[in-house]
């Protein structure tokens, strides 16, 4: 029998120390990114064809900037999320996982850092 | 005990699932194509960094992220990006309404499996349809 007390196993998260907060991260992200990529996509069709000027003001807008800059920071929080989950059922070699794990990381990071300051200087600019 | 009798040489194991020889059902054919989907679309992320670091970077990077974007490689993946994100926003909604306990029954699944692919195919030709409809007049190419 187990001498542990309700409260501190539940302190511990389980044996992954982070309980469910990957699985429930990942559909919070997938529930706001419903109406968030809809937006991009209906964005990115109007967009075609306008000028390069026309289109650096489209995220001058505080909406759009706002809107587009939720986007790219929730489709990284996902993405980095859903890649893990691949790499954790595919790679079984640990040292080959956490080599994965980390440049996932590092992936997510360097592209939602260049499209967010990218944008905060369209926005701002 | 090492010497014992009873212990035969060891043989290869059964081993399942033998994937390779399985019909695929729609439910496991949706659910290998939505990480497929999902790998795609990380990999189109770079795509989006790209234009919005040409577009803060001037208009030699952004004409050069426009050829490329234009080309009938470009518009390809383009169309490729556009199925994944339709597939992957689909099957994403038909992923949560199971967590929240719909849908569950395999015939259910399986109709509701065959009509995102469906609609996918229809929304990336309707966003593709749209989005050359915005072109100027007289242009065949962004």
């Amino acid at each position: 029998m187990s001498f542990e007390t309700p409260l501190h196993r539940v302190q511990g998260l389980g044996s992954a120390h982070s309980g469910v907060s990957h699985f429930w991260r990942e559909r919070v992200t997938a529930a706001a990114l419903i109406p968030l990529s809809a937006w991009f996509v209906i964005s990115l069709v109007r967009l075609v064809g306008t000028s390069e000027a026309e289109t650096a003001a489209f995220f001058q807008h505080p909406w759009n900037a706002v809107l587009m800059g939720l986007f790219i920071l929730l489709s990284c929080v996902h993405m980095t999320l859903g890649l893990q989950a691949v790499i954790d059922d595919y790679v079984h070699s640990a040292g080959q996982r956490i080599a994965l794990l980390l440049l996932n990381r590092a992936f997510a990071w360097l592209i939602g850092a260049l499209s967010l300051v990218s944008l905060l200087r369209l926005a701002v600019g | 005990m090492a010497d014992s009798p009873q212990v035969s040489p060891p043989r290869p194991r059964p081993l399942s699932p033998h994937l390779s020889i399985y019909k695929w059902p729609v439910t496991m054919a949706t659910s290998i194509t939505h990480r497929a989907t999902g790998i795609a679309l990380s990999a189109g992320m770079i795509l989006l960094a790209w234009w919005l670091v040409a577009l803060a970077s001037g208009p030699e990077l952004y004409q050069s992220f426009q050829a490329a974007a234009a080309s009938l490689i470009g518009q390809v993946v383009l169309f490729g990006f556009a199925w994944s994100l339709a597939y992957h926003f689909l099957n994403g909604i038909r992923h949560l309404a199971w967590d929240l306990g719909y849908g569950f029954a395999v015939p259910t699944a399986n109709r509701s499996g065959v009509l995102v692919v469906a609609l996918s195919v229809l929304v990336a030709i309707g966003v593709f349809v749209a989005a050359y409809a915005m072109l100027p007049h007289g242009t065949v190419h962004p």
